[in-house]
């Protein structure tokens, strides 16, 4: 496979603005530099980048496992209380027959997630090795990671949403378990984490390599 | 085309201030794992004891759902459900709350709650909707456990209610089971809560729970009765219905009463033993203290007779037939029907009690003694001519023949004396016997004269009559023909009167039309009154047009 290795705005004496795309003639000090635009910082990459993507990534990893264990959603009716953790809401939902909503569910709230935090995991290993493997596919992965990040709330929102509505007292009541929070914190702190992510990192060491 | 010059890129600006340290981003994980070592050590600790209980089926229970409830309060939850390895019962594994431990002690019961209807109270109502869930009362015991045996049924007390318990012996169970009340003065104050059949096979042993306060009224001398269901009896006395309330009619219970209330009456201990009566009076009679046992020999039929009628001395019971049985006097060639009843000699005399002993048994015998070589006979008499029942009465017969009383036999025996229907008996013998010597035969052949006598008489009577019709007849004809046309007349009349009193009648018409026209002219009248009232001076100047 032909590896096209283009040059960096640096290399051409050059900045671009994170924030507004404006393209500036760099100074001779390589901090501290602003957008004449929109004085936002310029910088070669975005500033620790890693270190952040991984701090947020590890406090997902650790939430995540609350969010599986803990209920996400005690629903108490005249009947029955039932306090789910989203495993089980899975499980309920499939053998009452709601297998197509069941599979959804899963997909959301445990395929999606975890995929995310596998996905970030590589990625950030993968860039802090300096690896030159499959930067393509890598960048795909990355924009596949932020496009399906939000999709991860459908289950809080579903939840809110219960909780708000389902509130006739004695009847039928439905709380938000302790799982939901930190459910939303995984979610919430995955999307930052591919938000810190620099994907231009992925082809850095490609262009190291071709440098000699 | 012309070339455009390149737009020149702009220079970009130099920042004063330093970058922060970007080391706080670290912090997210480091609270992220504060949270979840917290979350985890927290449900760690929170995490309760697990225990095992044994039940003879599973029924209402399911894993993950059915709850382990205390006063009603949730302490845990089942997890598991299973066969035990000899398949002889169910073995349940329940998770219960950190809180919930010290209740688990060595007699801590547990039961299934399920909905229950057992005449007196319809209970776990709620469970109909909620599922049933298991129970649990705690013990005294301080000794902890984690394997229990379930209850089949809800302990009918929880070990918490103050009150005693004390023990009932009675022949059979009757209509008792557990959970029936135990009424004093008709006010429930306990239950039966246990029963069991005596090793030996006879008789019953009950347990049953007093409540507080009312287990106070539980002295050492207390009668115990079945105040089960409807008390049906016919005796001498005729057909008694004896019910306690409406709930022991369908249930059955226990009542009970001091035998002698008062303060300096000891109290009963708990767990203390008493007899269980069949029924009130059954109670009642045992309050004698002194029973004597005597045989009556018979040799009329004792139908009608039954153990428990009563012994009567002139209206009042003083004892009652324990047993009835049929003997061969081999000697005499006699069936005799010796009859033993209880007597109680302390219902016949006031001043019999505060004796005892010997001394006062002798006194006893000697006063018997005396009364039977006076006439006092035991005799077989009628109570209900409707039902035939017999009692015994005693009572004094001067010109019986002399008889004494052999107080060496066991037990003695009392002379008896024909009953009134032995002696109806013999007296009809005699009538029949009479008839039988009148002469029938001449009574017959004198009747049949008369009747021959009789016949002659009729015809001639028959003859009388027949001339008395045909001198008669022709003016009775006349007579009714007269009649007959005198009514046709009458009839006449009659609808000429229906046709003017009808309401469509012309005459009828004419009156109410006259009635109607006096009304109006009455109405007028009274118009003209009114206005002449208001206004008099028109006598004189004549009604105004205007003022019409």
């Amino acid at each position: 496979m032909q590896r096209r290795v283009h040059p960096t705005p640096e290399e051409l004496g050059l900045a671009s603005c994170h924030v507004c795309g404006l393209i500036s003639k760099r100074l001779e000090s390589d901090v501290g530099l602003l957008c004449p635009r929109c004085l936002s910082r310029l910088h070669r990459r975005k500033p620790y980048s890693i270190e952040s993507c991984w701090a947020l990534t590890i406090a997902a990893l650790i939430l995540y496992i609350p969010a599986n264990l803990l209920p996400i959603m005690e629903t108490g009716s005249l009947l029955s209380y039932r306090r789910d953790t989203i495993m089980s809401g899975i499980v309920h939902l499939w053998h009452t027959g709601a297998w197509g909503i069941a599979a959804i569910v899963f997909i959301a709230s445990i395929v999606v997630p975890l995929f995310k935090l596998l996905a970030l995991a590589l990625l950030l290993v993968s860039v802090q090795r300096q690896s030159t493997w499959w930067p393509m596919q890598r960048m795909r992965l990355y924009r596949l990671v932020e496009l399906v990040g939000r999709w991860s709330m459908l289950d809080i929102y579903v939840v809110t949403f219960l909780a708000a509505l389902v509130q006739i007292s004695s009847l039928a009541t439905v709380r938000v378990g302790n799982g939901a929070i930190a459910f939303g914190a995984v979610v919430v702190l995955t999307m930052f984490a591919a938000m810190k992510f620099d994907p231009r990192l992925i082809w850095d060491p490609l262009r190291n390599e071709n440098l000699p | 085309m012309t070339e455009k010059p390149a737009p020149a890129v702009p220079q970009a600006f130099l920042e004063r201030r330093r970058y922060r340290s970007s080391q706080l981003i670290w912090l997210v994980p480091i609270i992220a794992a504060v949270i979840g070592l917290s979350l985890a050590v927290k449900s760690y600790y929170e995490q309760g004891p697990t225990i095992t209980i044994t039940f003879k089926s599973g029924e209402g229970i399911e894993a993950g759902k059915t709850k382990l409830k205390f006063k009603d309060v949730q302490v845990g939850v089942v997890q598991a459900v299973s066969i035990a390895k000899n398949n002889s019962h169910v073995v349940v594994t329940a998770k219960l709350d950190k809180e919930a431990k010290k209740l688990l002690v060595a007699d801590t019961r547990f039961w299934v709650v399920s909905p229950r209807i057992s005449g007196s109270n319809i209970s776990g109502l709620s469970t109909l909707m909620g599922g049933s869930y298991i129970g649990l009362d705690v013990g005294v015991s301080k000794e902890a456990c984690h394997e229990f045996v379930g209850l089949e049924r809800p302990p009918a007390v929880r070990t918490d209610e103050p009150g005693r318990q004390f023990i009932l012996r009675a022949p059979d169970l009757g209509s008792l089971s557990i959970g029936s009340p135990v009424y004093f003065r008709r006010l429930q104050v306990g239950e039966v809560i246990a029963y069991e059949l005596n090793k030996d096979g006879r008789g019953v042993t009950f347990i049953i729970f007093i409540r507080a306060p009312y287990d106070g009224y539980v002295k050492e001398k207390t009668l115990f009765w079945q105040a089960s269901g409807i008390e049906l009896s016919l005796d001498a006395d005729g057909v008694k219905v004896n019910t306690q309330s409406m709930v022991s009619v369908l249930l059955g219970g226990i009542a009970f009463l001091p035998q002698e209330d008062g303060p300096d009456i000891a109290l009963a201990a708990a767990n203390q033993a008493f007899t269980l009566f069949y029924s009130m009076e059954d109670a009642l009679k045992h309050t004698d203290t002194v029973v004597e046992t005597y045989q009556l020999l018979f040799r009329e039929s004792v139908r009608g007779l039954s153990v428990g009628a009563p012994v009567d001395l002139r209206g009042v019971t003083i004892g009652e037939v324990s047993e009835i049985g049929l003997a061969l006097d081999s000697a005499r060639k006699e069936i005799m029907m010796p009859v033993e009843i209880r007597f109680y000699p302390e219902r016949l005399q006031t001043n019999y009690r505060g004796k005892s002993g010997k001394k006062a048994a002798l006194d006893h015998q000697k006063l018997l003694s005396g009364l039977v070589a006076k006439g006092l006979r035991a005799q077989l008499k009628t109570g209900n001519l409707l039902t035939g029942q017999l009692y015994v009465g005693l009572d004094f017969f001067p010109n019986a023949a002399r008889a004494t009383i052999d107080w060496q036999a066991n037990p003695p025996q009392l002379p008896t004396e024909a009953g009134d229907l032995g002696r109806l008996q013999s007296s009809l013998i005699q009538i029949a016997q009479k008839l039988e010597r009148m002469p029938l035969a001449e009574l017959a052949a004198d009747a049949r004269k008369t009747m021959q006598n009789l016949d002659t008489t009729l015809v001639n009577a028959d003859r009388l009559l027949h001339g008395l019709e045909e001198s008669m007849l022709p003016e009775a004809r006349q007579l009714v023909s007269e009649t007959r046309n005198t009514m046709e007349e009458l009839r006449l009349t009659l609808t000429a009167v229906h046709q003017t009193l009808a309401a469509d009648a012309p005459l009828q018409h004419d009156l109410r039309e006259a009635l109607r026209e006096m009304g109006r002219a009455a109405q007028s009248l009274r118009s003209l009154g009114e206005y002449l009232e208001r206004h008099p001076e028109s006598l004189f100047q004549g009604k105004k047009e205007d003022e019409k």
